[in-house]
């Protein structure tokens, strides 16, 4: 019997432990390491931010799931990686620290022959000073996150409706962000509760963000067929943004937040800040600090790790300019190159480079968005790379033969600009493939056909619809497998 | 909206008409997007 550790139970880990267990049944087993006792539908996490959704409403205990599908669960938080095992075992392990009320700060050496890093991000708030909800602003990164700043909004509100005008100020604080699509989304709820609370007119609010423009999202921006032009995504957020009356600040890295200001640099080296009376700003990511030792006990968390903390996997790391960039430079099997029973799929995978193009101030700050790869291209790559892990445990394979490169992969996302069955609206975008290919679609870097953009009350049909599905499939409730990733 | 005002970020970008926006919440249009968006996304899944 052989053993397949995954670190993490997130969208990526949660598909992984799923896909493994029905693919290897009770001849090899499966354990999943998380910090956490609950599964969270994060996309649903902005809802939970403006109040439409309670925090119970988009998570659900992960121990019950692990019980009836037979996978061992260890409520803990991976500290290091020993990919030789060490001076007493040749046995590869992962230390942990448990977090479980029960067991809480004892540590445990969990062995293991197969190695899925899915263990998300650290959300780095100590980046920028005085961001995050210990210190000066809000965020809907985690659900408790989110049901803080939900009282905070109402809060607000409830100046408003005394007469009391207030500024709201959302978007990402620091140069280095990536998920603008989930700030982009909270804005747009936001604004429509503050329509559906009568108070509109009484905020002021505005975006900020370190895109180049808007509609970047971290990924270029997009071209899309519209009104028969071609048009880039830009155009089309610029009037979503007109349209709602919301102001935007761009190419802002954010040096610091106060209690009611934000101070931020641009790309020309000003200094600028901003007063406000809320502030929800997301943290930049990265890796969650886990470190790396061989078998004397040298530290090689070098070796494992870029130095962002993320998973080096089979992709081309060398520096190159902008340029020089390719869609081959991408990883396809999420192997790690040295420790080849190792792998890392969701935000843990290191990517190369940016997706948009990297742009510093005249001072020498980068401001410009790293690469988005949640949602479903997690969901899918953790797929393939579990089928990968589990023919070559079932012995049909002696490497991957499965590829998910983000270059050959497109996404379909649902951004949220209101919740409500009959009046709400969201956007609907779907791209392909996720890299732009310059060379096989030379004017727009992507497959018009396939990348798309529209905003409608469909939007948020769907964006309901995948809520409940996707919890649906995650709780590995009856066919949960119809439900793609 | 935003009132436009000349040469402000809010002055360029293009805004939709009463129709359109009349559309984006019309049930029977948004019914037929919504098959129409559901067959997009599945086609994007298949290309996995």
């Amino acid at each position: 019997m052989a053993r397949l550790l995954i670190l993490g139970a997130g969208i990526a880990g949660q598909t992984a432990a799923l896909h493994a267990k029905n693919r290897l049944g009770s001849e090899h087993e499966v354990v999943v390491v998380s910090p956490n006792s609950q599964w969270n539908w994060i996309p649903s996490n902005i809802w939970v931010g403006t109040g439409y959704m309670k925090a119970e409403q988009v998570t659900f205990p992960l121990a019950p799931v692990y019980k009836k599908t037979g996978v061992t669960f260890h409520q803990a938080k991976a500290v290091s990686i020993h990919p030789e095992g060490d001076e007493t075992t040749a046995q590869p392990f992962v230390t942990v620290e448990y977090t479980s009320p029960e067991q809480r700060g004892t540590t445990a050496n969990v062995t293991y022959d197969y190695l899925i890093n899915s263990t998300g991000p650290k959300l780095n708030f100590g980046a920028t000073k005085g961001l995050g909800p210990e210190a000066n602003s809000l965020s809907v990164c985690t659900y408790g996150h989110a049901d803080q700043t939900a009282k905070a909004l109402q809060v607000v509100i409830d100046r408003m409706k005394k007469g009391e005008p207030q500024t709201l100020l959302i978007g990402t604080g620091h140069g280095n962000c990536t998920c603008q699509g989930a700030a982009f989304e909270y804005l747009f709820n936001v604004e429509y509760e503050l329509r559906r609370q009568q108070v509109r007119d009484k905020a002021r609010i505005i975006w900020i963000s370190n895109e180049q423009e808007l509609g970047d999202f971290g990924m270029g921006g997009m071209f899309i067929k519209r009104g028969g032009y071609v048009t880039h995504s830009r155009v089309f957020t610029e009037s979503l943004y007109t349209e709602r009356g919301i102001e935007w600040i761009t190419q802002a890295h954010v040096k610091e937040v106060m209690p009611g200001e934000t101070a931020y640099e641009n790309l020309d080296g000003e200094e600028k800040s901003v007063k406000h009376d809320f502030a929800m700003l997301l943290p930049p990511f990265s890796g969650v600090g886990l470190k790396a030792y061989n078998k004397a006990n040298e530290d090689i968390t070098s070796e494992l790790f870029a130095p962002n903390g993320f998973m080096l996997v089979d992709g081309d790391y060398t520096k190159k300019p902008y340029e020089a960039w390719k869609p081959e430079d991408w990883p396809e099997t999420y192997q790690n190159p040295k420790y080849k029973n190792i792998f890392a799929v969701g935000i843990a995978f290191a990517p190369p480079h940016a997706i948009s193009k990297p742009m510093i101030s005249v001072k020498g700050t980068p401001i410009f968005p790293t690469p988005p790869r949640t949602g479903m291209p997690s969901g899918v790559m953790a797929r393939q790379v579990t089928y990968n892990i589990t023919d070559m445990m079932n012995g049909k394979e002696t490497e991957p033969t499965r590829k998910a490169s983000l270059a050959h992969m497109g996404a379909a996302c649902i951004a949220s600009a209101g919740a409500n069955f009959l009046h709400g609206t969201a956007v609907s975008m779907t791209v392909y493939p996720i890299i732009p290919d310059f060379e096989k679609y030379p004017d727009t870097g992507r497959e018009l056909g396939s990348t798309s953009g529209e905003i409608g009350l469909a939007g948020h049909w769907i964006k309901h619809l995948l809520h409940y599905a996707f919890i649906y499939k995650a709780k590995a409730n009856p066919f949960w497998r119809i439900v793609p990733e | 909206m935003s009132i436009r005002t000349p040469f402000e970020q809010t002055y360029y970008p293009p805004v939709p008409t009463r129709l359109t926006q009349f559309f984006r919440t019309n049930l029977i249009w948004q019914f037929f997007r919504f098959l129409v968006l559901n067959i997009k996304i599945l086609r994007m899944v298949r290309k996995h």
